[in-house]
């Protein structure tokens, strides 16, 4: 199929450019951007008038939920909420049920995704054998499958000398590592930030000292063995200065924020709002505004969803017994246009931390817009409001804090190797 | 409407009571026109038994209206019921309600000889069968009008009629 | 994520719930302690009833089993004439898998005019009053860490009792506050009628991330701390605390945190002593004290039973 799309607002933040003109899209790649390729006739048109077109949103962490979690949301109804989102790439997490620390699962994981013809996925594969931080797994093998990278999710280790040996077996093959900083002893039990929004409501708190200390694990162990670690979910002020203070000495440590983490702190509570129940937790107002500035200054490289469905049955508890996690697919493109829009940073800039510099953090060729490179695009209206409601929703977690909310950026057309996967 | 003086009508009320007057007489006012009252005429007419105090909020019949009332004064009731000659004493006699449930309240401390009522005005309208064996004067009122007894910064007590539902 | 009015509070501004002390307006507070001045009337007569409950049924939801918090609501229920039925749900349906709201959402069925909660987890009683019906009531008999509003109301007209005017009080609270739903729903109350000085009196292990921002001036010494203090608030220490590496033993606490005949005298002379019990004499307090002529323990349960009287027919009637 040969497809033009006439006169939208092109934004490709690799070649910082910004600009109205078409894009010429054939056989499933980018053949133009701005001038016509000689030849070129389209017999597809989409009309772009006053809609930005980008490329395809790349997401550094999605839980798809298969294999095992299948009543919270299936690959179907997540890859459509990817879409619905603008996202044409994706990283998925490693806890599913059974964890992906053998290649058959892996193999599986990606020949399902494969099927359906959505976002490309990538899957993250476990450090550890069952996400347990006792043995190590097969990367290779792993990588061989299509892991294009390992951590341990929400599983910390709590063996500082298995962390240490599964960096270095890593960096032996030069897998990247990605590590959610939280010390477990010290998040014990904790459900919200140590600050006074917990102290009002009796909640068990995370100290950011949790943080910290195993930032301060990680970045040491990253120097020793030469590991390329990826720092997963930054939540507090002091963890961005350690990270920028680190990268200042020369370490090549990479590091990311939940779109939600940018956006709310522990205030957004409330009245014991369990959409609010996140992992890590929403911190003070001076976190939230730091991770603003580091995202900002490039501390921190890029903005991901964390996209974590959970059932309405497991959110309707008691805070601290209901199940943490947020819907965030759907949400990652209108959350980072507020960010830019309340911080006042250009879309080119924006845009960046969603598509290029989560692309290079995977080790992928995605999130630009270059003739050449695979037709991923996002097409959307920066300026639409909808509201964000349960009908609304593909993906089946609901769970967000933004419900009942209007959010602004609508997107009207996804496509993955140059076919239309999303219209709007 | 001219209505009539409260001491004038005081001073009724203990003549026709005083005949009646025992030794075992118990006065129990009626928070909180009959408290004023009480103490007027516990005084007046030398009555040795302590006075009785009484709030009825607890045994009101429109608690599923309109709820507790915002200010339930405690009820004392300083004297032994069980066996005792009790007078209640309220402002305005209308409906009857209040003195039902201001009998009920005894009741629920014992068992009394009798009880008899002595009101300032009987303004009719009765919904129960309570009659007032003491009565100031009657009052002829539409159902439109309130009336109440009140009490002014120096101690004066004196009779004011308004509109229902008036603020 | 919605930041709704006061779940409290209906739309005239009446008392819906009773879920914590905090966010009510001191007239609402001052309310429940005058109607339950003339509860103790009530409680000091032959017929300790009173009819204005008659008809209504009270459920006690307790998820967290307590037989005392339990048996004075079940008194106070029983003195308004409600009809009262007792569930520890603790044993049979969460074990079941039953969740929360299915157990509330089936006992409304059963035409429950209020519920009276405990759980052992903070935002239990809120959760419950977001989803019942909105003619049944809830009141809040403690969730996790959070609030024991009922609690909080009887030491307050306790102390309004014995030293009639909040204005002039010096009070501390002494104990484990970072578990305390106890000692946070006193906060909360006591800087709302108007105390102007509250102390709280803990170890650094024992106080929660910026106590300071509700109000409180916080001291780690019993010595500095209870000097010319009009009103001592006791709590208790559980066994967990020793497991759970925030105190070293029960004996070390009581020598610098329990109350004994001569910390007390650091105290004013006439400075009362509550406690919301049960006592573990010899870690918090000594006998001596607890049993004391300034300890006022005893009258807080005659107390408890008039403003728990006070608050169901508040709520019943609004």
């Amino acid at each position: 199929m040969k497809l033009v799309i006439k006169g939208g607002r092109v934004i490709d933040p690799q070649s910082q450019l910004d600009a109205i003109m078409d894009v010429f899209v054939a056989a499933g790649k980018i053949v133009g951007v701005g001038t016509v390729p000689v030849g070129f006739h389209a017999n597809r048109e989409i009309n772009a008038k006053d809609l930005v077109v980008c490329p395809g949103l790349v997401d550094l962490s999605a839980r798809l939920r298969e294999p095992g979690f299948e009543y919270k949301a299936t690959l179907e109804s997540e890859m459509e909420a990817a879409v619905a989102g603008g996202i044409t790439s994706l990283a998925c997490s490693p806890d599913t049920d059974p964890p992906l620390d053998e290649p058959g699962l892996v193999e599986m994981l990606k020949h399902r995704a494969k099927g359906l013809n959505q976002a490309h996925v990538y899957p993250i594969g476990a450090l550890t054998q069952g996400l347990k931080g006792e043995r190590l797994t097969e990367m290779a093998e792993l990588r061989d499958a299509g892991c294009v990278a390992f951590g341990q999710s929400d599983m910390p280790f709590t063996n500082a000398r298995v962390m240490m040996h599964a960096m270095q077996y890593a960096s032996t093959f030069g897998f990247g590592v990605w590590l959610r900083p939280q010390d477990a002893s010290l998040a014990n039990g904790g459900v919200a930030h140590d600050g006074e929004v917990a102290t009002r409501l009796g909640l068990p708190a995370i100290s950011v000292c949790a943080e910290t200390v195993a930032l301060s694990n990680i970045i040491l162990m990253a120097k020793e063995t030469g590991a390329t670690v990826h720092l997963c979910r930054i939540s507090s002020a002091e963890g961005v200065a350690m990270v920028r203070a680190a990268r200042q000495q020369g370490l090549p440590v990479t590091c990311d924020v939940a779109a939600n983490h940018m956006h709310l702190s522990e205030m957004d509570i409330g009245f014991f709002d369990s959409n609010c129940h996140l992992v890590p937790p929403l911190r003070g107002l001076s976190d939230r505004n730091a991770l603003r500035a580091g995202l900002l200054d490039g501390t921190i490289d890029a903005v991901c969803s964390d996209h974590t469905p959970v059932d309405e049955d497991a959110k309707l508890l008691p805070f601290g017994e209901a199940e943490a996690g947020a819907t965030g697919l759907e949400l990652l493109l209108p959350l980072t246009l507020k960010w830019a829009a309340e911080m006042r940073i250009p879309l080119v800039a924006a845009l960046a931390k969603v598509t290029m510099e989560p692309a290079r953090i995977l080790g992928i060729d995605a999130g630009h817009l270059s003739p050449g490179a695979a037709a991923d695009l996002c097409i959307f209206d920066p300026d639409q409001y909808w509201k964000v409601e349960a009908a609304a929703l593909k993906s089946q977690g609901k769970n967000t804090p933004f419900l009942g909310m209007e959010l602004q950026g609508k997107v009207k057309y996804t496509l993955v190797n140059g076919n239309i996967v999303n219209q709007g | 409407m001219q209505l009539p003086d409260v001491e004038q009508l005081l001073a009724n009320l203990a003549r026709k009571i005083q005949p009646d007057i025992a030794a075992n007489t118990a006065l129990v006012g009626i928070y909180t026109g009959g408290v004023w009252l009480a103490k007027r005429l516990h005084r007046d007419l030398e009555i040795t038994l302590p006075l009785g105090t009484l709030d009825v909020s607890f045994y009101r019949d429109d608690f599923g209206q309109i709820g507790l009332h915002p200010q339930v004064k405690p009820s004392d009731i300083p004297f032994e019921v069980e066996g005792s000659h009790i007078i209640l004493v309220d402002d305005v006699l209308y409906t009857g309600r209040t003195i039902r449930a201001a009998i009920n309240e005894l009741f629920d401390y014992g068992r009394p000889a009798s009880i008899r009522l002595a009101t300032l005005i009987d303004r009719g309208g009765r919904e129960l069968p309570v009659t007032a064996q003491y009565v100031g004067a009657e009052l002829a009122l539409s159902l439109d009008k309130m009336l109440a007894l009140e009490k002014d910064i120096d101690g004066r007590l004196s009779l004011s009629l308004y509109n229902k539902n008036t603020p | 994520m919605t930041m709704s009015n006061n779940p409290q509070l209906n739309r005239n501004g009446e008392l819906q719930h009773l879920l914590t002390t905090e966010g009510l307006p001191a007239s609402i507070l001052l309310n429940i302690l005058d109607t339950a001045e003339s509860f103790i009337g009530v409680t000091e007569r032959d017929v300790k009833k009173v009819p204005l409950l008659r008809g209504k049924s009270i459920f006690n939801l307790f998820f967290e089993p307590s037989t005392r918090t339990r048996t004075t609501f079940e008194i106070a229920a029983k003195r308004l004439s409600a009809d009262v039925v007792n569930l520890n749900i603790a044993a049979s349906s969460q074990s079941k898998g039953e969740t929360l709201l299915d157990t509330v959402n089936n006992l409304s069925a059963m035409h429950a005019d209020m519920f009276v909660v405990r759980h052992s987890q903070s935002g239990a009683a809120h959760l419950i009053a977001r989803h019942v019906q909105p003619e049944i009531h809830v009141i809040n008999a403690g969730d996790g860490r959070h609030a024991h509003p009922t609690q909080a109301l009887l030491d307050m007209f306790t102390i309004r009792h014995y030293k009639l005017d909040f204005h002039k009080l010096r009070v501390a609270i002494v104990g484990d506050i970072l578990h305390s739903r106890v000692a946070r729903s006193q906060i909360h109350a006591l800087t709302t009628l108007g105390v102007p000085e509250v102390r709280v009196i803990a170890p650094k292990t024992l106080l929660p991330a910026k106590v300071g921002r509700l109000g409180v001036h916080v001291y780690h010494q019993m010595e500095q701390g209870l000097k010319d203090v009009d009103v001592l608030l006791m709590l208790r220490l559980q066994n967990e605390r020793m497991l759970s590496a925030r105190l070293p033993s029960a004996e070390e606490y009581f020598k610098y945190y329990g109350l004994t005949q001569e910390k007390l005298a650091l105290a004013k002379h006439d400075a009362i002593v509550l406690h919301p019990g049960p006592m573990n004499r010899g870690v918090e307090i000594d006998s001596a004290v607890a049993d004391g002529k300034q300890s006022v323990i005893l009258p807080q349960v005659t107390f408890g039973i008039a403003v728990r009287m006070a608050v169901m027919s508040i709520l019943a009637g609004n």
